[in-house]
């Protein structure tokens, strides 16, 4: 079976040498978001004593020409530690430490997409804007084809997978439940995970995530994701559409909602801010997927409880619609929406942050206005 | 997949023995450096005490003929210990030694490079020189082939995989991790990790270290590599350019900084130091590999982020430089500069006496004074 050669070193001896002592010494895992805008890399140093807070952890700087992010004759970049939660693969009292990166000339980033994000959450912190995302995600052996599926072919057709249970419905739950328990440990809000419709695809919950934070725990549960299909073995992917044909796509379905929208009669400003959703459609599907799009045109069809990408679409309790009401939410009158377009390998900071500006700040047109004037 | 017979041993069985009390013996292991100057040896001895000091070890000998560096006819050769640190497979009281080798006439082996280093370091105290290394190495299986890599070819290009995360990214980063934790046991400073650019490449880095401790941290950061591979059943090389062709080569780039660069205005002392290296380099060259220079010409061909064998250059964060200054330290005008030319299989005695002969003591030439 296509499982790593990492994955069957000795993980007995590997765990005598983790239970030794450290002294007050503290290992910071630096992790950053590469030139690819949906590649994580990381590197660790040394600290003399476990920081506290982010403001106890010091800049540093890396290759940016091995990242696809700059040439090699002008490499260097900086690391900007930006969010802190604990190691759960070293434990206590390590740290694992999500960065923002500056080019040498200390702008941001070409992939920096939290330094805008977090400008225009600050805009709007009285609204108290609350993000809760579903990352579908699909495991796949090192040879790339999805995990448990039979070598040279395909399982049987979709049906009894989604929530399933036994050997022939649900591939891989070591891994989704090893992840869950690492996500808690580490401090990110993990809020629940499920089997999916296609086999060997699984989804896990971010959430609720006020501003910022969405973003900042959504991609520290994704690393922790490939940390862990990288101690079994195997690899997952966020792409959108793994196998084509007659197979579910994968989605990181977006939900949302402000202090107005969650009181009483807040259907009204739900409403209101899926009107101003329609008519900014192609900015927002721009902003759904790294690629401006041309990853989602593979995965939103119409069919496969999506919608197409060339239609605005929205309803109470529709799937095939671009925007779903969740049937409680228009019973009760209040709530939050779910938008059903960002892409599994979608950046949550563009993707909360363009909520917000259509929402909230109430953008209209193709291009994101200029705040910072 | 190609690991050891001796990593299938039970480790259940042996860390039944390994909990066993030892009343109050001690074991030391004694490590040296062999006759060919990249390999590492090692014994053991108990003692009646726990050492707390290097001056607790009593010197030892060993056979010399079977490590490369004497006859058989005459071949004692001495081991006086120089560092000690703890052990972290055998765990406290227990400790790692690490020793000199002298000759049976008491001059010191050929491969003996700390001793005329320890006598430059001293020449130079005032000047609190720091070090840091960065030990780049290859995993390999027992077959010889990358750790990882398919039996019969190859990964994909080089691009995702430096600082990488996944399975088809970092390929194994259990030994990373032992490796860490057991250096930071052992109290060898040992300041950070990061996946390379080739597959089955990493590196880790040592430092900041003044004077002769640079020297003794590597070399027992080295070992513990060893040690840690072994019993993971796989095998560390520290060869300059294990593979031909489009794979980045294995380097020990050495960071170095005196009180001076460190302080204001220090950048001055910094492109001084420079100018002098840029007058030595094929000295340097001789010092930066065990073989003269000539392990590096396989690495430093001006790509994969090397520069030319054949020239010296220095630049500005340029990683194609033979040294490269970091931007905070143009930018702040003081710091520390990176030699990118020592290779990953060098003596980080040899080097760091290089640098201090050239910067320091102003040395001209080819050769090295004699003091």
């Amino acid at each position: 079976m296509a499982t790593s050669a990492s994955s069957k070193l000795n993980k007995a001896v590997k765990q005598q040498y983790m239970n030794l002592p450290q002294g007050d010494k503290a290992q910071a895992m630096y992790i950053w978001i590469d030139g690819s805008g949906e590649g994580l890399r990381c590197k660790t140093r040394t600290l003399d004593s476990e920081p506290k807070t982010i403001e106890d952890l010091p800049e540093w700087n890396f290759d940016g020409s091995s990242t696809y992010q700059s040439e090699g004759s002008n490499s260097d970049m900086f690391l900007i530690p930006a969010a802190m939660f604990r190691d759960p693969f070293r434990k206590d009292p390590n740290k694992l430490v999500l960065c923002e990166v500056l080019k040498y000339n200390r702008k941001p980033a070409e992939t920096n997409l939290r330094q805008t994000c977090k400008q225009i959450m600050s805009m709007v912190e009285n609204n108290h804007p609350w993000f809760g995302m579903e990352q579908e995600y699909t495991l796949l052996s090192t040879d790339g084809h999805p995990f448990g599926w039979p070598s040279n072919g395909f399982p049987g057709p979709q049906g009894p997978y989604y929530c399933g249970v036994g050997a022939d419905k649900a591939y891989g739950r070591d891994i989704v439940e090893a992840h869950y328990r690492a996500c808690l440990y580490a401090g990110v809000d993990i809020c629940g995970t499920n089997a999916e419709v296609m086999p060997a695809q699984w989804e896990f919950q971010v959430g609720p995530c006020e501003g910022i934070n969405m973003g900042d725990h959504l991609w520290v549960a994704r690393f922790i994701l490939h940390r862990v299909c990288e101690d079994f073995g195997v690899v997952v992917s966020f792409d959108p559409k793994p196998i084509s044909g007659n197979w579910n796509g994968a989605g990181c379905h977006t939900n949302f909602s402000t202090k107005e929208m969650r009181e009483d009669g807040g259907l009204k400003i739900i409403e209101e801010s899926i009107e101003r959703l329609a008519k900014r459609h192609m900015y927002h599907i721009r902003a759904y997927d790294p690629k401006g799009g041309l990853d989602n045109a593979r995965r939103l069809t119409g069919h496969h409880e999506t919608s197409s990408i060339d239609e605005f679409s929205a309803g109470v309790a529709n799937r095939g619609a671009s925007i779903r009401i969740p049937r409680s939410v228009g019973q009760d009158k209040k709530g939050y929406f779910e938008d059903r377009r960002p892409s599994a390998n979608c950046d949550p900071y563009i993707v909360t942050e363009a909520l917000v500006r259509t929402c909230l700040l109430k953008e209209e047109g193709e291009e994101p206005t200029d705040h910072s004037k």
